[in-house]
């Protein structure tokens, strides 16, 4: 592990990846603006303004930075191309996306690197009330929903270089608004595909694929969401750059599912920004079940009483992946409830890292709050970074936090081999329990056994591609 | 008894753990049909030689030998001698939350099918005989399903692993105290269990502090274990002796030369 030492110094002579992208939007400010979605302009043309303008705004030079393993400067350094005249990558997206397609959700849409393609089912069958659009292919009234709630969760973007980013190159994003007292019975999936670019003379390029999605769920309404990052560049290894904004209207309840499975160099960072109203509920379940590097920032503000989070994930780390979730959960308000649970397999040289944030506002009274990271560390290479935090302003609340990284049970596996089974298939069973629990807090229920089965052929090694994606 | 084939030679064993050498020279021989008792005072050396017999990776061997089956025992790994027929019943048996009985038994059961070049068992077969043994140590239905000895009672856990032994049909076994901990009831279940799977094909070592056991699971030879030494061996008969004047003369003797 690198001592703060070193890590100190190596910011003293950080070059900043931002440069890079501030140059493009200097030079090419005009193009970024020609091809961004009318709904979002005005709040992409500031975020420009305010990135070229604000010198303080850095990838490297972050308190947070600190034992941070996927590291944003490192990965955001790259030459990495932005479509900014939004060419077609590809014109098939589904003969792309070959994996066998999931019988659990027959509402389907696809992203292939910033560009959505909506599966004819999709259309079809999306029911009354529910929009899942193109930011630029969404009708006026959807326009009216995107303006209204488009960078409001994510808030402010002076504090946070990579939400500056996103937002100021960002010229399209998905849309999945669900009316009032809509309940949507089948869940929606949303797969997302990272391909690299083509040069004109037939080379391939990185790319960067700048995403953005907004769900919006009005008063009462229902829906299970489930988000897949795939990923095939795997000989130009790419980056994604991605913001979800979630709002949650009055007794509302959305489940989202993010699952990721990548090829080795790719970087992938996520930032999930999430209000929400009265008594309303809201479950995610992160599965990084093939992470390459990777970072999902999590912020939650149950902004009125009653409002629930359960914030759940999963790591599965091996060889040289890696693995950030940081998870800030807001109680803005009194008589709200928030869980929180996270697991991490870290092996041979792997990294991972939990920094969980509760803070419990002023005259939150009647908060429940909990919080736990549990890790099971597999090499003598791997690292394991966990750091639980509960800042608390009120009385009158039930908070706890707790933090557990260890090995796996010696004498379980001896138990085991002296039944027969072998040291391999003793340690996958042992993994595989460990992960048990963590597991079944997927929501929806019957996405359950899809993702148990995934974790376990995960663990046996069983190295297929498109696994994720099977499972959502 | 004599003319039967020999199942297991120890010879010469040493073995310790963190440098401490425990076992300082077992010589042991058993033969199909047979049941040893193995007994000894705290210390003598009794679990070592049962986790070292059944490849417990705590122990180092430093020398010697075990032929079982005419196999070298001690080159094999945990799992092949489970294969090769070896069951050692855990004087502590481990609790494994979040692995279910079934997938623990199955994973077993398959995994020396494969090595004995068998396909896996199906499913009908497989839940046929976990029932038929189920029955055997009067093992409730219910444990199945829960993780393997999570919440069992100490009598449960016992029974679960004789359940174990039913299932994988061993050569030798090897029950390490598998008394300890029973109530008299549980304790009769557990020998009865071990008394009909007993064939004059297999054998089974019980190691063993009291002499009560011994009055389930009648033993054709008995040997005394001090200090990582059988230093003596004798007939159903010394156990009683045992039960009657302790281990103090044992010690007396042995401490004495």
């Amino acid at each position: 592990m690198e001592t703060n030492a070193s890590k100190k110094s190596a910011q003293g002579r950080c070059a900043d990846a931002l440069t890079q992208y501030r140059v493009l939007l200097a030079q090419y400010g005009a193009v970024v603006a020609q091809h961004t979605a009318r709904s979002i302009a005005g709040v992409r043309h500031e975020a420009a303004t305010e990135l070229l303008a604000n010198s303080n705004l850095s990838l490297c030079d972050t308190d947070k930075a600190e034992n941070h393993y996927a590291d944003l400067n490192v990965m955001f350094a790259p030459d990495l191309g932005v479509n900014i005249n939004r060419l077609p990558i590809t014109t098939e997206a589904q003969s792309l996306f070959r994996c066998g397609v999931p019988a659990l959700s027959s509402l389907i849409g696809v992203t292939v690197n910033d560009t959505f393609h909506p599966t004819d089912r999709l259309v079809r069958l999306l029911p009354e009330g529910v929009t899942v659009t193109a930011f630029s292919k969404a009708s006026s009234a959807d326009e009216e929903v995107i303006r209204r709630h488009y960078g409001k969760a994510a808030g402010n973007i002076n504090d946070n270089a990579a939400l500056a980013l996103n937002t100021a190159l960002a010229q399209d994003g998905v849309l999945v608004h669900v009316s009032a007292g809509v309940k949507v019975d089948k869940p929606i999936q949303l797969i997302n595909i990272l391909r690299n670019m083509t040069a004109p003379d037939g080379t391939a390029l990185p790319a960067l694929a700048v995403r953005r999605l907004l769900v919006v769920l009005e008063r009462g309404a229902n829906l299970d969401l489930m988000v897949c990052d795939h990923d095939m560049s795997q000989d130009t290894p790419s980056a994604s750059l991605r913001v979800t904004e979630i709002y949650l209207d009055t007794d509302s309840s959305l489940n989202l599912c993010e699952l990721e499975e990548s090829s080795a160099g790719t970087s992938r960072h996520v930032m999930t920004f999430a209000r929400q109203n009265d008594n309303s509920r809201l479950s995610v379940f992160a599965g990084s079940l093939k992470p390459s590097r990777t970072r999902n920032d999590f912020t939650v503000n149950l902004n009125r009483p009653g409002a629930s989070v359960d914030l759940n994930g999963m790591a599965i780390l091996d060889g040289n992946r890696i693995a950030d979730n940081c998870t800030t959960v807001l109680h803005n308000s009194e008589h709200c409830h928030s869980d929180q649970a996270f697991k991490y397999l870290v092996n041979d040289a792997a990294k991972g890292a939990f920094h969980g944030l509760i803070r419990v506002a002023e005259g939150a009274i009647g908060t429940s709050a909990y919080q736990s990271n549990r890790n099971i560390i597999g090499g003598a290479d791997a690292v394991m970074h966990s750091q639980p935090q509960l800042e608390i302003y009120c009385d009158d609340v039930k908070c706890s936090h707790g933090s557990a990284t260890g090995q796996l049970d010696e004498n379980a596996l001896f138990y085991m081999r002296s039944r027969g089974i072998d040291l391999p298939e003793a340690r996958s069973m042992l993994m595989n329990a460990f992960m048990a629990d963590v597991l079944e807090k997927v929501n929806p229920e019957q996405l359950r056994d899809r993702l148990r089965h995934l974790v376990e052929r995960r663990l046996s090694g069983a190295d297929e591609q498109c696994g994720a994606c099977t499972g959502c | 008894m004599s003319q039967n084939n020999i199942l297991l030679q120890v010879n010469d064993l040493r073995a310790g753990i963190e440098g401490k050498e425990i076992l300082k020279g077992i010589n042991l021989t058993v033969r199909e049909g047979e049941v040893h008792a193995i007994m000894g005072p705290n210390g003598s050396g009794k679990s070592t030689l049962s986790g070292v017999l059944a490849g417990d990776p705590r122990f180092t061997v430093n020398g010697g030998s075990a032929l079982f089956n005419g196999k070298e025992l001690l080159s094999l790994s945990p799992e092949d001698r489970s294969h090769e027929g070896l069951f050692l019943s855990f004087q502590y048996p481990v609790e494994i939350p979040g692995v279910s009985m079934v997938n623990f038994m199955r994973a077993a059961v398959n995994a020396k099918r494969k090595y004995l070049g068998e396909e896996p068992m199906s499913a009908s077969d497989f839940l046929k005989l976990m029932r038929q043994k189920r029955a055997l140590v009067e093992l409730d239905n219910k444990l199945a399903s829960r993780s393997v000895n999570e919440g069992f009672s100490g009598g449960e856990k016992k029974r679960n692993e004789i359940f174990q032994m039913a299932v994988l049909q061993p050569r030798l076994a090897i029950l390490d105290e598998t008394d300890s901990g029973l109530d008299i009831d549980a304790l009769r279940i557990v020998a009865g269990g071990v008394n009909k799977l007993k064939t004059d094909k297999n054998a089974t070592i019980v190691i063993t502090h009291y002499q009560r056991l011994l009055d389930y699971i009648k033993p054709d030879v008995v040997h005394i274990l001090y200090k990582g030494r059988i230093v003596h061996t004798g007939g159903p008969e010394l156990a009683l002796e045992l039960e009657e004047k302790g281990y103090d003369w044992i010690k007396e003797q042995v401490d004495g030369n």
